[in-house]
């Protein structure tokens, strides 16, 4: 895109801030449409899974039902609580949403379309990823009011104790594609399992971490059954009780962005992310953007249809699936694979 | 042995598996709700709507101002006054229902001696103002030339069980 931008007669500097402000862009404000998108998916499809009919009085089988309560949530008044710590309240959604969108930045949504082609992206994911628990947190301290406080210790201590494991299943991965650029683990799948299926999730070794993996993205995103920050039979409504508005809308949207981003995590480090599910050369005439997509959706139907079956999880529960159970198999599990790649002569 | 069946059930997610099977088959099953502006669930006979003053057919009121209903009404969301009709026969000047005070339990229809005060089929009477549902005696009047025929066939049908 720089040398697209050089083309047009700018000098190298100008064309490539041009060229970055341009794929920001072009990846947040479609982002912003499939997070309203998958919105109104979700609800469809819980209603599905409960007989029910979902949205469809807005727009045709009522797809524009997200951007209906978006505008009716624009329109609100933003209530500041008087007790509230007023900047840190302001501050905290800005953080959620901005993290939340920050990590798409290393996403390759094809080969060789990536806005940050980074050679520490799936660290740098971590990284981000870890900071979202910050806007939660500064949110229910801020709001200064009970619930959302316990909201916010609960959302905390879930987020963290998750991504051990997922820190450790993510090393699994990396061991076996011996680089942490997402690109590269994407290639690392080419083929993989019997020579032709391109996706980790297919070895017998790597399965079990798959499926330990799409439980941790769920509780890292509270997602139900470990919903627990939001769990509206305790909480009210979580760390965003206090919050209206488009302070709420942002928490809404960050959120969101978040289960995406996990279900992109997913399709591309297990199910070979961008490449076709088979390495058969008809198949790669498919853009891989489309494949990447498919395999988000399809992730995303996981993740709906989890929570659509899945009562809420206790949160000693939570918190014994974490250390006890999660956190010593994936320990394990590193074990396991980094032994089996020395003894295959991976290494050498 | 029953501990190794649990083991390898547990570590196999056995029960997720089972359950996520059945919802899946839940979510190809149809839906249960109907289509509602669309769609109408089918009413009973019985069923205790909006309220109606009903007329004769040769266009005289029923209600004979015995006040009844309103003597009945466990919410006193009645309100009737009257006074003797220039031919002599006792009608009402007021008839009042605050429709926000009414908890449908037609016992106003079961107090009525001639049937003039009735609860018809329609149950889509929402308003915008609070206002608006406090019916006179105009409003309950129009209801009744409006939904006369229901509210005649749904007392023709419940005749045989009163």
């Amino acid at each position: 895109m720089t040398s697209f931008f050089q083309n047009l007669g700018m000098g190298y500097d100008a064309a490539w801030f041009t060229a970055t402000i341009a794929g920001i862009l072009l990846i947040a404000l479609p982002l912003m449409l499939a997070v309203a998108m998958i919105i109104y998916a979700e609800r469809k499809l819980w209603a599905a899974f409960a007989l029910r009919r979902g949205p469809n009085v807005v727009g045709p089988f009522g797809v524009l039902q997200s951007f209906a309560d978006g505008l009716k949530v624009f329109l609100q008044e933003t209530i500041i609580p008087s007790a509230s710590n007023r900047g840190l309240f302001l501050i905290a959604p800005i953080i959620t949403f901005t993290v939340a969108l920050m990590a798409w930045a290393v996403i390759p949504f094809a080969d060789g379309v990536v806005l940050a082609n980074i050679n520490v992206g799936l660290l740098y994911i971590l990284a981000i990823s870890s900071l979202g628990v910050y806007g939660v947190v500064i949110a229910g301290w801020a709001s200064n009011s009970k619930y959302p406080f316990y909201s916010a210790m609960r959302a905390a201590a879930q987020m963290i104790s998750y991504e051990v494991s997922i820190g450790f299943i993510l090393i699994c991965i990396v061991l076996w594609a011996g680089t942490f650029n997402i690109g590269g683990i994407i290639e690392g799948q080419r083929g993989h399992v019997f020579g032709f299926i391109n996706a980790y999730a297919f070895n017998p070794l790597l399965f079990p971490i798959a499926v330990m993996f799409l439980i941790s993205s769920m509780a890292e995103t509270a997602r139900a059954p470990f919903d627990l920050t939001e769990a509206e039979s305790e909480l009210v409504a979580g760390y965003q009780t206090e919050y209206s508005s488009m302070a709420f809308a942002l928490f809404w949207l960050g959120e969101y962005a978040n289960v995406l981003l996990m279900c992109a995590l997913n399709a591309i480090l297990f199910w070979g992310g961008y490449l076709p599910p088979v390495d058969w050369a008809p198949l790669y005439l498919v853009p891989g953007i489309i494949w990447f997509f498919a395999k988000i959706l399809l992730m995303f139907f996981i993740f709906a249809w989890v929570k659509a079956t899945v009562p809420r999880y206790r949160y000693d529960q939570l918190m014994r699936l974490g250390w006890k159970v999660f956190l010593p198999i994936s320990l394990f599990w590193v074990f396991l694979v980094s032994g089996y790649l020395m003894f295959t002569g991976h290494f050498a | 042995m029953t501990s190794i069946a649990q083991l390898i059930k547990t570590f196999t997610l056995w029960e997720f598996v089972k359950a996520h099977w059945l919802t899946l088959q839940y979510f190809f099953k149809p839906k249960a709700t109907i289509n509602y502006p669309f769609e109408k669930n089918p009413l009973s006979p019985r069923f205790r709507g909006e309220h109606a003053l009903r007329r004769y057919p040769n266009g005289e009121e029923r209600c004979i101002a015995c006040k009844l209903c309103e003597a009945v009404c466990p919410a006193l969301a009645i309100t009737i006054e009257s006074e003797p009709r220039d031919d002599g026969s006792r009608r009402t000047t007021r008839y009042d229902i605050d429709m926000t005070k009414c908890i449908y339990c037609g016992f106003c229809q079961e107090a009525c001696p001639v049937d003039a005060i009735v609860e018809g089929p329609n149950f889509e009477f929402a308003t915008e103002t609070r206002e608006e549902l406090l019916y006179d005696k105009a409003k309950l009047l129009d209801n009744g030339a409006k939904w006369e025929r229901a509210i005649a066939a749904n007392l023709a049908a419940d005749a045989p069980y009163r």
